[in-house]
């Protein structure tokens, strides 16, 4: 098939994946937006009233930007997992498989869709903290680019994560275990500073860190990490999460018998 | 472009199969299929005609052997090969929660089809199918039926040169049963070579004009319908009579069998006749009241073939007809 067969294959895909979760709306899109708004009533209003500055900002503006940011982590993240683990679960993955479609195609639509979720859940979470906080943008291009980077890196890893997974446990481990970790220990509700200097550096190897940040530079033009190393960290974490995920695909093992 | 016209529509050459627990499913299988023919893959439960399927449409990996469609080798040409194959797999395997036109659409989609092309086609197999009403409908909530039918539709959005179904006509009832063999008909009739694997025998009478039986990951029977049914060597019916009979009956030359005082079963070989029968029951003065076979004639050739592998030819008079009628229930 060439490459106009690809695109139009490509866009069935994420035209699937975005029916799937509007379908499920009140599974894909409520629930985050209820969580998210329960912080910012309680981390922002009742509380954070009373912690007084973080990072030289009152805190409800610093923990707005890194709630936007847990938002669009866990929907790109969940939404491609279960998807993809659904589609192997019920077996129409088979549908692709037969089909001329090439495992990047398949890959970047599962990809984009989950992106989609997350943008869309990052997009009400934004909008319902205006009600409690102003926002206004530093840097609209780190903004973005924050934005669509952080969703690729964990759609991608939603992908790797339910190519392995051959039960519903395995497709709620990594998310428990892992993933919930590294959102909370990821600078959302704190300064890294606040942290010692051994915890501080561990916490550079959380990729989160780094967008939690980034996004937090391009909105109040402060963060506790170097913007140009957020970049580089978040290339890498792409150029890692992509090239394994296609390699996992194409030898399938997993997938065929 | 090669023309494709003048390869196989399905060349499988000394193809292996073992899974990964080690269970060898495919012992070195080889079949030809010409293009337009309308193919029977035969055997019983566990034989490895699904595996076969999964092989050819790449949801298997094989382990040895080759595989080309339309002349598009599976492994180098997959793309080319792809695309003339559209595969009717044994279980349901469509997205539970979509809707029945979304589905058609959307495999189109995967095949490369613009929306448009895909809609037409979509409409035109659906309503060809009697799904079109459906077409908003959930496919989760469409009896079983409705489900092979909608997976038909599916396989045939890219409009493939070859279509392989297995067991399309499983938990059908007669009626549906029937309008899909003669659906299967006109697409066969408009130049798709086709291949089925089925348990009803008289499907594959009636459909196919070429046979593969495979047992235990081999085949044991290549050959044309017609050749196949020729080899039968005997027939086993069963008469009703209206006078009572009784273990006097005489029928000298004939195996038979009471079954109850108004009902018998003879075997009736090649080198035997009906005539020769009658003859003798009129002697006695038995009247028949009516006649049939005892099952399907090639449920029969089917058993045979099955009991005597390594000799097909080989005279089955060993086989008695209760098992006949065991393993026929079976198969
Ligand atoms: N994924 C698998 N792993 C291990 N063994 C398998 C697997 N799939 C099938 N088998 C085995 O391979 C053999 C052939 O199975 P296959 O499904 O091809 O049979 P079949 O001829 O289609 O049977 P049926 O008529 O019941 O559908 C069986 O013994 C089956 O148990
Ligand atoms: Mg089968």
């Amino acid at each position: 098939m060439n490459m106009l067969g690809q695109w139009i294959a490509f866009k069935t895909i994420v035209y699937r994946e975005i029916r799937r979760f509007l379908r499920i709306w009140v599974q894909t899109l409520v629930p985050p937006a209820i969580t998210i708004a329960l912080y910012f009533v309680i981390f922002g209003s009742l509380i954070g009233s009373r912690i007084g500055d973080m990072g030289g900002f009152d805190y409800m503006q610093f923990v707005v930007p890194g709630l936007i940011m847990m938002a669009i982590i866990q929907n790109a993240y969940g939404n491609v997992v279960s998807s993809f683990f659904g589609t192997k679960f019920q077996r129409n993955i088979e549908e692709m498989l037969v089909a001329p479609v090439k495992e990047i195609t398949i890959l970047l639509g599962y990809v984009v869709g989950g992106m989609t979720r997350g943008l869309a859940v990052g997009g009400i979470v934004t909008v319902l903290a205006l009600f409690f906080t102003d926002l206004n943008v530093h840097n609209w291009w780190v903004t973005i680019s924050m934005v669509f980077l952080t969703a690729l890196v964990f759609s991608l890893a939603g992908f790797i994560n339910a190519i392995f997974a051959e039960s519903f446990d395995d497709i709620s481990i990594i998310p428990t275990f892992v993933l919930t970790p590294m959102i909370y220990l990821g600078g959302i509700f704190y300064s890294v500073d606040l942290l010692p200097e051994f915890w501080a550096n561990v916490s550079l190897v959380n990729p989160i860190l780094y967008m939690v940040n980034g996004f937090r530079f391009g909105i109040l033009g402060a963060s506790d990490v170097g913007i140009l190393q957020a970049y580089v960290m978040l290339l890498l974490f792409v150029a890692i999460g992509f090239s394994s995920a296609l390699y996992l695909l194409t030898r399938a093992e997993r997938l065929r018998s | 472009m090669t023309n494709e016209h003048s390869f196989a529509a399905l060349e499988i050459n000394g193809l292996e199969k073992t899974y990964n627990n080690g269970f060898q499913a495919l012992k070195g299988i080889s079949l030809n299929v010409k293009a337009g023919d309308f193919f029977a893959l035969l055997g019983p439960n566990g034989a490895g005609k699904s595996t076969t399927i999964g092989v050819i449409c790449s949801l298997v990996s094989k382990t040895a052997g080759q595989v080309s469609v339309f002349g598009h080798n599976i492994d180098t040409h997959f793309t080319e090969a792809k695309q003339c194959i559209g595969v009717v797999p044994q279980e349901f395997n469509f997205n539970q929660f979509e809707k029945v036109l979304d589905i058609v659409i959307t495999q189109g989609g995967y095949y490369g089809l613009p929306r448009r092309v895909a809609l037409e086609r979509a409409e035109k197999y659906l309503r060809l199918l009697d799904l079109w009403d459906m077409r908003g409908m959930v496919s989760r909530t469409l009896s079983g039926g409705m489900k092979r039918r909608l997976m038909i539709a599916r396989a045939l959005v890219h409009e493939p040169k070859l279509l392989i179904l297995d067991e399309p006509t499983a938990g059908v009832d007669i009626e549906l049963r029937r309008s899909m063999w003669e659906f299967l008909e006109k697409v066969n009739a408009t130049g798709t070579t086709i291949i089925l694997t089925t348990h009803y025998l008289e499907e594959a009478e009636s459909l196919c004009r070429n046979i593969a039986i495979i047992d235990a990951g081999t085949i044991i029977e290549n050959t044309s319908m017609k050749a196949l049914l020729r080899k039968l060597t005997r027939e086993v019916f069963v008469l009703d009579t209206k006078e009572g009979i009784s273990t006097e009956l005489k029928l000298p030359g004939f195996v038979f069998r009471l079954m109850d005082e108004h009902c018998f079963e003879v075997e009736v070989d090649q080198h035997q006749t009906l005539n020769q029968l009658f003859e003798l029951l009129a002697e006695q003065g038995i009247t028949i009241t009516s006649m049939r076979n005892k099952a399907n004639r090639l449920e029969e050739m089917f058993v045979s073939v099955l009991n005597a592998p390594d000799d097909s030819e080989a005279n089955d008079s060993e086989v008695d007809s209760s098992t006949t009628q065991a393993k026929g229930a079976a198969v």
